[in-house]
């Protein structure tokens, strides 16, 4: 369980996030959803770390992560495994010296160990026979996906999804949806993601934070969400045709 | 004020990437890596413009001394002298400015750009150690070398333009080049040379890792990379070379 508890964050004199609460559940997909620029990225990158907050807590299972040093922050972080908004994938290196990366950093294992551990981790995103591409030569679904594995490889306890099917087709979009799912149940993670896709919000919204410029505006699950009677809430689920019909369908049902 | 500012960060960046390195065995291969990349790389452009600098010295030189009490092995001594006190070390210095620092600063500004570096420190890798310090020590072995390499080729430019043209005859140029030589130029300009490399990579590193935006800032920061790094040069340049030879 992650806890976030009244965290603040501005950068100069902008306030990008006020007076966030969240928790996040083990074993289900949380997601964090907003506008573009509502500060979903830096909420994330909080979290994380990557930001200081200026004020509240962040608490992963019981450890206040905010108030730790440096040095204790790096034993949670070794079981954190994160996904980019645009992969940061390492671009001189190939697929599989990418996946490898973390081994070979915080690992004893032998190259062959790597390789094998790599391998299986491209197998479990559905990746095969591209090990030795270089990232920019994979599709940009790909991209995510080898990231994905990446994250994967040291069986992290967290992880962490900054808008994991933005750029993709829909069909891709939902395979990388699933696929986060499954993990999250295989390993029992706690996964948060960050999202602005409804898709992504009906196929695995476990638990939903609605970010309204910087506040948390609204919480719950993808049920209660096309129910909901929240005016801003609904203007950013409700804002194609789309929507709205699946939302009329829905209540006359 | 900001000046300051800027100054303390880099000290304080520079604090970071000589804080503890992760793994030794992966430094190791990093390190050949970019002995690869930033030094054997620029052996090539160091070859063409020490041999048309030796060339150029020595003809010049030739061409000026027009009395006859002077002789003309001088202009031997001159050449090597000019070469192995100067041009060796600054010229090779501010073109690798130019070549090793753009590569560095913009390398490493596409990881900041592209989140590779917050992957880095997400993972629990001391991002500023595990990019910079290789290249550090990878240019401050490896620069030395280049600086020796480019006295030798600058000293057969000088020879090969006595050779060609009629300016002086090659065995005066000969002469020249072995008379009243000093060992210490250069123990001098080796010790130039190890101050330029940690110059260069570690300003345009710092360049670099701080940038914020996109591709058009990470071009900004490649060109501050090679402007900051000659100026320091040339700055460390007159220093060094007060404290050495007085
Ligand atoms: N390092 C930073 N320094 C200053 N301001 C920042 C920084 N990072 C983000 N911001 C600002 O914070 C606000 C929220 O940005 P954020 O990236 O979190 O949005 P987002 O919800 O992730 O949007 P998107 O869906 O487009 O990714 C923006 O106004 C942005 O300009
Ligand atoms: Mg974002």
């Amino acid at each position: 369980m992650i806890e976030v508890k009244n965290i603040y964050k501005s950068f100069r004199d902008k306030n990008i996030l006020k007076d966030i609460s969240i928790t996040f559940e083990q074993g289900k997909t949380n997601l964090i959803i907003g506008q573009s620029g509502s500060g979903k990225t830096v909420l994330l990158k909080s979290i994380v770390g990557l930001h200081e907050v200026d004020k509240g807590q962040i608490i992963y299972d019981n450890k206040i992560f905010s108030s730790m040093k440096h040095v204790e922050r790096k034993k949670i972080r070794k079981k954190i495994g994160m996904v980019f908004q645009g992969g940061a994938l390492f671009d001189s290196s190939t697929v599989i010296e990418n996946v490898m990366f973390p081994l070979k950093m915080f690992t004893e294992m032998t190259k062959q160990e790597m390789e094998k551990r790599a391998k299986f981790c491209l197998e479990r995103v559905d990746l095969r026979d591209i090990e030795d591409l270089y990232p920019s030569e994979t599709s940009g679904g790909m991209q995510k996906r080898i990231a994905i594995a990446r994250a994967i490889v040291l069986e992290p306890k967290y992880l962490f999804f900054d808008e994991p099917n933005s750029g993709l087709d829909p069909k891709t979009a939902i395979i990388i949806d699933k696929l986060i799912k499954e993990l999250t149940v295989d390993f029992n993670t706690v996964t948060v993601i960050n999202t602005h896709d409804m898709n992504s919000v009906a196929e695995i919204g476990d638990n939903i934070a609605f970010i309204y410029k910087g506040r948390k505006w609204w919480s719950g699950n993808n049920e209660e969400i096309f129910t909901a009677n929240n005016k801003e809430l609904n203007d950013f689920v409700f804002a194609t045709k789309l929507m709205r019909e699946v939302r009329n369908f829905k209540l006359k049902n | 004020m900001n000046v300051l500012y800027q100054i303390g960060k880099y000290f304080y960046f520079l604090a970071k990437i000589f804080k503890k390195p992760e793994k030794r065995k992966i430094y190791l291969y990093l390190i050949f890596d970019e002995i690869d990349k930033l030094g054997i790389n620029s052996i090539g452009i160091v070859f063409i413009i020490s041999i048309f600098l030796g060339a150029v010295v020595t003809l010049q030189t030739a061409y000026n001394i027009s009395s006859p009490l002077i002789p003309l092995w001088l202009v031997g001594l001159t050449a090597r002298d000019s070469m192995i006190l100067e041009f060796s070390s600054t010229i090779v210095g501010l073109i690798l400015a130019g070549k090793v620092g753009a590569n560095v600063a913009s390398e490493i500004g596409m990881m900041r750009v592209n989140e590779q570096i917050e992957a880095l420190e997400i993972m629990g890798v001391n991002s500023s150690s595990y990019l910079v310090l290789p290249k550090i020590i990878a240019t401050v072995l490896f620069f030395p070398i280049l600086t020796i390499f480019s006295m030798i080729v600058g000293i057969g430019g000088g020879y090969f333009s006595a050779f060609i043209t009629d300016a002086l005859p090659t065995d005066d140029f000969l002469m020249g080049i072995r008379y009243w030589f000093h060992p210490f130029y250069i123990t001098y300009s080796v010790i130039k040379t190890l101050v330029f490399a940690f110059v260069i990579t570690s300003v345009s590193a710092y360049q670099g890792y701080f940038v914020k935006g996109g591709a058009v800032e990470v071009g900004k920061a490649s060109t501050r990379g090679v402007v900051y790094s000659s100026i320091l040069i040339l700055l460390v340049n007159v220093i060094l070379t007060e404290l050495l030879l007085k």
